[in-house]
Formats: structure tokens, sequence, C-alpha cells
């Protein structure tokens, strides 16, 4: 990559390693916003007949999957058919959450008018009601990406993601939270849509706001539940139990990879955060800016990130989180030019790679950041760490 | 075969009316109807759709569809309007076009035809790209520009342009039943009259008394040149149908000789005379503002931005586009009155004809 980039006349040397920024001037900042908003006007002119054909054929495809898949099980006592009906249904719900539902609430299908296919009617197959779900995300995350103390998404409340983060003794449990956390994913959605953390506290339970969004919360949890758990079991007739298990993978495949996708979008080494103070008063450039540095992609096969929701290319949706997904693909090599020349971090590696990274993160940062250090040295002393490191190129950046 | 009586009826509706929500048990989030329109999206209890089988040219710019509407179709009088919604560029429009069919067809088939206009977007698309076999969003048959029952004894239908279809619609149905019936249409040239030979050939058979006027020939018509084509035209019963010009000045000419009850007339789009400084829009549903000029109707610029607008004729006549202005003001593009709305008051206003004058917060 650097000899790549020095023979390039337009790119300048990088003059703080501290910062990634520092060679930037005021000037170079305001004029990646332009380039950026030239990019999306390009996009939203070309938007048309092909973008439409897209997505319905993806709803249509899912669709079809998920009701095979269900038909499968409806004979699920018998081995073969378990495996297949829970690995279609957990295709399909993985489908119908990253590619289907995530986008269509982010308003990246209302251009079409469709009111089937529309952010303000769209609800998902998950336990967040999307209204609240749309809140927490669209608003919160995508307006704060990575500001400590602002962005709910980085560490959900529950962890340290960064070491500007302030230790407390209890992100020691943080590697066994973000286990459980991915293992009920939806629930730890809607968890942290409803701020519980911060609800649950004396005063403000009895908010009349808060109780009305926790009823609609409790009236989907038994929604869903009642789907997988109690109908489709029953119209299995003698395979209810096999059903019942079956939908409970599905639903636990499609938390742990969904958890794992995300994780890769926004805690991979390489990705900065950001203090409060700095956003204070942010231009559009300022912005782009901060959703470049603080998002990472995962690269892959096409039907890769089809089941990430095109969420593989984490970096395109935040600096566009309203464009069609099927675009972002197209868009990333002009991104990714723009940040080699003006000389910035673009991250992205396999998928196993970012989880890993995200992963070693979150023990390390589960340690106050003195003893981080120590761990550290000790870790790259000790011989099967370099064998992993070997294996996955290089998790840490140098 | 036995006749479900009343309360076996009752017991049958309240059956399915169970397993309806079982089955929406089965397929949350998503509805059962939305697997079904997979199959069959013409069923009755779909959304109402319809599948365009047959399109047939009229003129060098005028196309008539045949469409196959879906069973919950409850079909129309002569003279009234379908809405059609189909997409775009992948983006879904809904204009009106009046229905040119006859109301009792056999094979259950609807036609309407419609003309290009220049840069429109629909009826381009509808007269040069459409292809048989597509799917189109429909909505229930409207309008009230009908014949009365009993018909009139003396009917004139003044039109000009694609304003002749929902008369065409009127003629094709009912001229049987009309003992006296004279058509002044307007159009460029001879080729350029949509329905041309059928309007010829009724007037061979004298079913109707048929006035073509060529105006890239004879100039425009002036309606002061009126008495010397339909010497009684203020003994008819008349419906017009054209151009916003042509329709203000029948008004006119019918107001001032004091027969203006007996003018029924059809506008395709609404006369827009008052235009000023716009403002910025915020559809509060779905989160969103925008800028928009003082000329631009609040249902072009929601729908432009991505929200969900509730329209009709998008003309001003129907009601159909009405959401409530929660603060702000907006203009009525057709008089220039200002209606203003203190946060919260949530007054009603026609999407359609208004615009933004100044910041204003519309409730959709
Ligand atoms: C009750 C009703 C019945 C109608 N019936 C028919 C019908 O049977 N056949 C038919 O062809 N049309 C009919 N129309 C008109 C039709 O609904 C559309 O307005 C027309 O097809 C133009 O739509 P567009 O998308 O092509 O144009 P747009 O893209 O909406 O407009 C493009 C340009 O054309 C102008 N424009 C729009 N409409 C007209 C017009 N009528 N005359 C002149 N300029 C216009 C616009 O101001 C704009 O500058 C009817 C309208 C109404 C309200
Ligand atoms: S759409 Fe008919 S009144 Fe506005």
């Amino acid at each position: 990559m650097t000899a790549v980039i020095s023979e390039r006349p337009d790119v300048r040397p990088v003059a703080d390693p501290a910062d990634p920024t520092a060679h930037l001037s005021d000037a170079d900042i305001e004029n990646i916003g332009k380039e950026l908003d030239a990019l999306r006007e390009q996009v939203i002119a070309s938007r048309g007949e092909r973008d439409a054909a897209y997505i319905r054929r993806v709803i249509e495809a899912q669709r079809k999957l998920e009701l095979g898949s269900r038909a499968v099980l409806l004979f699920s006592l018998f081995p073969p058919a378990w495996l297949a009906g829970t690995a279609g249904l957990s295709i399909a719900k993985i489908l119908e959450n990253m590619e289907i539902g995530h986008n269509i609430m982010h308003g990246q299908w209302d251009w079409m008018r469709d009111p089937k296919i529309h952010s303000t009617t769209w609800e998902w197959d998950n336990v967040s009601p999307s209204d609240q779900w749309k809140h927490s995300h669209n608003q919160i995350h995508h307006t704060y990406t990575n500001v400590i103390g602002k962005d709910n998404d980085l560490g959900y409340g529950i962890m340290r993601v960064s070491s500007d983060q302030k230790w407390y003794p209890f992100y020691l449990g943080q590697p066994l939270w973000n286990f459980v956390n991915a293992c009920f994913f939806e629930f730890g959605i809607a968890a942290y849509d409803l701020e519980l953390g911060k609800n649950l506290q004396a005063g403000r339970r009895d908010d009349p706001d808060f109780r009305r969004r926790a009823k609609q919360v409790l009236r989907k949890i038994r929604r869903q539940a009642t789907k997988d758990y109690v109908v489709h079991p029953l119209l299995s007739g003698p395979s209810a139990l096999h059903t019942l298990t079956a939908n409970f993978t599905a639903n636990l495949v499609r938390n742990l990879w969904t958890h794992s996708v995300i994780m890769c979008g926004h805690f991979p080494y390489g990705v900065d955060t950001f203090e409060r103070s700095s956003i204070v008063g942010e231009t559009r450039g300022q912005w782009y800016l901060r959703q470049m540095l603080g998002s990472a992609n995962i690269s892959g096969s096409p039907f890769m990130h089809l089941m990430t929701g095109n969420l593989s290319h984490q970096i395109e949706h935040h600096l566009f989180p309203d464009l069609p997904s099927n675009r972002y693909g197209e868009i990333a090599p002009k991104v990714r030019d723009l940040f080699e020349r003006y000389q910035l971090n673009y991250v992205t590696g396999p998928l196993p790679k970012q989880v890993a990274s995200a992963w070693r993160k979150i023990f390390l940062l589960s340690l106050p950041n003195n003893a981080v250090e120590q761990v550290e040295r000790a870790i790259d002393g000790f011989p099967p760490a370099k064998l992993l490191r070997g294996l996955f190129n290089r998790v840490r950046p140098a | 075969m036995a006749v479900l009586t009343g309360p076996t009826r009752g017991a049958f509706a309240s059956l399915r009316a169970r397993a309806a929500r079982i089955a929406e048990f089965v397929t949350t989030p998503v509805l059962p109807s939305d697997y079904l329109d997979m199959i069959s999206p013409l069923r009755a209890s779909a959304d109402l759709r319809g599948r365009i089988e047959e399109i047939h040219p009229e003129t060098s710019d005028a196309v008539t569809l045949v469409i196959r509407p879906g069973g919950g179709w409850r079909g129309h009088v002569p003279g009234q309007y379908v809405r059609i919604g189909v997409d775009v560029d992948g983006v879904r429009q809904w204009r009106a076009y009046s229905l040119t069919s006859r109301a009792d067809s056999t094979d259950g088939r609807i036609s309407v035809t419609v003309k290009a206009m220049p840069d429109g977007v629909v009826s381009n698309y509808l007269v040069r790209r459409a292809r048989p076999d597509t799917l189109i969003q429909l909505d229930q048959a409207k309008g009230d520009f009908t014949l009365p029952s009993p018909r009139p004894g003396k009917a004139l239908f003044l039109t000009a342009g694609s304003g002749i279809t929902p008369v065409m619609g009127m003629l094709r149905n009912a001229v049987t039943e009309l003992d006296d019936v004279v058509v002044v249409h307007s159009a460029p040239r001879s080729s350029d009259v949509i329905f041309g030979g059928e309007l010829r050939q009724l007037a061979a058979t004298r079913q109707i008394r048929l006035v073509e006027r060529h105006t890239d020939v004879e100039g425009m018509l002036d309606l002061a040149e009126l008495d010397g084509i339909v010497a009684d035209w203020a003994e008819r019963e008349t419906w017009a149908c054209g151009p916003t010009g042509l329709l203000d000045a029948a008004e006119q000419r019918w107001s001032d000789a004091g027969v203006v009850d007996q003018l029924h007339t059809e506008r395709f789009r609404p006369s827009v005379i008052v235009t000023g400084e716009g403002g910025q829009v915020t559809f509060s549903k779905t989160d969103t503002t925008v800028d928009a000029d003082g000329a631009t109707p609040l249902l072009d610029t929601g729908e432009r931005a991505g929200v969900l607008m509730p329209s009709g004729c998008r003309m001003g006549i129907c009601f159909g586009c009405v959401a409530p202005l929660r603060d702000g003001a907006v203009r009525d593009l057709r008089n220039g009155e200002i209606t203003m709305a203190a946060p919260g008051d949530g007054v009603l206003i026609q999407t359609c004809v208004s615009a933004a004058a100044g910041t204003c917060d519309i409730e959709l």
C-alpha cells in the first residue's frame, strides 16, 4: 500500500502519525466533503428501474426461501429436513434483517414511493419494534458515530471499546457480556433501543413514554415468540419439538451473524473514536471525515456482501446511509481512491480477521489501560500468538 | 345445493376471521397478503391492482390501454376516471385517467386512453414504454363528470385534445339513449383526433353531429363563434373537457349567458394562478426537511423527498391528498389564499394545490 501511495504525485506524506488527519488542511477537509457530496448526487441521479428491480428481487427471494424452509421444517423430525430447513431459515432471517429490513428502515428505498417498501411502514423480523430501532440507530448512532458518550452503539453501554473510555471493574466481564449479547443480540438491540440501563434507574421507571415503549417491545416479543415457538411448532404436529429447536437455532445463528458483522463495522483496530467536544460546530466535511475514520469494511464475495446487508461496505454506508445498498459496492472503488489521495486509512479485511480484531479489543480493553500494555507485551512474546497473527496477517496495525 | 342461512353464514365468517388472525401469527411481522401477492396479485381481497393486457395506438402520441382490473374492482359510471399507479424508472407515480371502456363490458376489462404530454413523466411512459403484461396499481373509479338520468334531451360535448376521453366513455355507453348530441372537438390536425374514426362513424350514422376543429389550419376555437356552430348551445346540457384556456372561456361564456348551471367541466390539471415565496418544509412523521419554492405543490415536494404522500386527482377536487398542517403557512395555488397553523393545530390542507409560504410542518 505504501509503495502504491508514494508513486502517486498527488499524495502528500503524512505529517503526524498520531493524528490520522493532521496532514489535512481545512480546505482539504471541505474538498473531501464536496467530492463526497458530488458522488452522492451522481448515485441519486442514476437511481432507477435497475435498483427497484434489485430490492424487489431480494424481497421475493427471501420470502420464497423463508416459506420453503418453514415448509420443510414441518417435517423436521427427519434430520435432513431439520438441517436443510434450519439452514434455509437462518439465511432467510439474516437476509430479512440485514439487506432488507435494516436498509429499508434507513430509507434507502423510500424514493420508490412504494408503501410496501418504505421506512415508515416496514416492520422487521426482530424483537425490537422498527420505530424504536429507527430512532436509536438512524438518529443517534448515525449522527454521533463513534462519539464517546453519545453513540450508544459504541459498546452498547455495557462495554469499553476505546482506551479513551474510563475503566470500571464491571468491564472485566465484558468478553462474557459481549458473548451473551451476541447470542441474544435482538434482545440486546431492543433493550438498548429502550435505553433500558438508563430507564430502569429509580425515578425513570414510571415515565409514561418509557412505559409505552416498553409495552410496545413486550408486544413485539410476544408476537415473535408466538410465531417461532408456538404457532410453527404446533403446525408441525409430530415434528413440533424439532421445529422449535430449528427456529431457536435460526434465531441464534442470525443473532451471532448480525452481531459479528456489526462488531466489524466500528470495533476493529484502525477505527477511530471521537471526543464529545470534537463534534461541536462540525462542518459537513468534518462529519464525512468522522464517518470515514470511524468505520471499517469487510472484504469478500458478492454473496458475503449480500449476507451482511452490504454493511460489509460500512464506510460507504456511513457516508451515505440512505443510498440503496446495491450501490455501495459500486462506489467503493471511488471512495477508496479518495482515502488514498488524502492519505487516510481505509480499514478493511476479511470477516475472520475483522472479527478477531474486534474480539481482541474487547478482551484487552476489559483491563485498565496500564494493564493492557503489560498484557500486550506478554502476548507478543507468546509463540502461539505470533502464529495466530501470521494467520490473520496482521490483527493490529503497527 | 344447500344455501347458507344467517347463523351458519355468520359462523363461517367468524371462522374465517379467526383463521385470518392465526395466519397473521404465522407470517408476522409481514401479512399473509404479502405472500399471496406473490402468487395472485389480482385476487379480490388484495390491494386493487390491474394488469395491462393490450396497448393500441390511437394517434401518433396517444394509446389506449386495455386493463384487467383485480377482483376488487367495483365498476364505473361512464365519464368517471380511475387513478393509476405505475413505476416509472423505479418510482411509483399516480395519475388520473378517464375510463373509455363500456361500463358493462363482457370480459370485465377496462380501458383508458392516454395522450403523451411534452416532458410528461407518466403519459410518455404509458404511450411509448409500457408493455402488455405490466402490473399496475389501481384505485376505484371516481368523479361526477357523468350523464344524469333521465338523460338530457339535448346534449353538447365541447372538447379538445385528450379531453375527448371521458366524453368517448359516455358516448360508447349511452349514445343510443341520447336523442340529440353535438360534439365540438378541437385538435391540431385531422390525424390528431383521438377516436377520429369512431367519432366520424357515429356522425355518418347520424347518432351525433360532429364538428371537428383542426386548429393548425383553422386556428383556435373562439367561443364567440359558438352561435354560428351550434345555434342552440344555450339550450343544451353541456359537458366540457380540455385545456385550462378552453374551460375558463367556457365558464365565462356560459355564465355571461346565465346558463352556467348547464355546464359541467372536467379539468385535467389545476389552474395555478398565484405563486410566491417558498420556505422550508418539514414532513414530521417521516422526519424529512426540504427547501421548497412557492410554486411547487407540497404533494410534489413530498414525493420527491421520498415521503409517502396520499394523493388522488392531483388537482384539487377529490381531497385524497389532505394532510394536517401542524405549523407554519401554506399558499393555495389556485387563489393565493394563505392558511396558517400554530404549533399543534393540525389544520387540514390539500397538498396537491398548496405550496409552502414560509416554513411549514406537515404531519406526514
Ligand atoms: C380527472 C382527470 C382525468 C384525466 N384523464 C385523462 C385522460 O383520459 N387522458 C390523458 O391523457 N390524461 C388525462 N388526465 C391527465 C393525466 O392525469 C396527467 O396529468 C397527464 O397524463 C400528464 O401526466 P404526466 O406525468 O405525463 O405529466 P407530468 O410529468 O405530471 O407533467 C409534465 C408537464 O406537463 C404539464 N402538464 C401536466 N398535465 C397536463 C395537461 N393535462 N395538459 C397540459 N400540460 C400538462 C405539467 O405542468 C408539466 O409541465 C386526467 C387528469 C385528471 C385530473
Ligand atoms: S389529490 Fe385530489 S384534491 Fe388533492
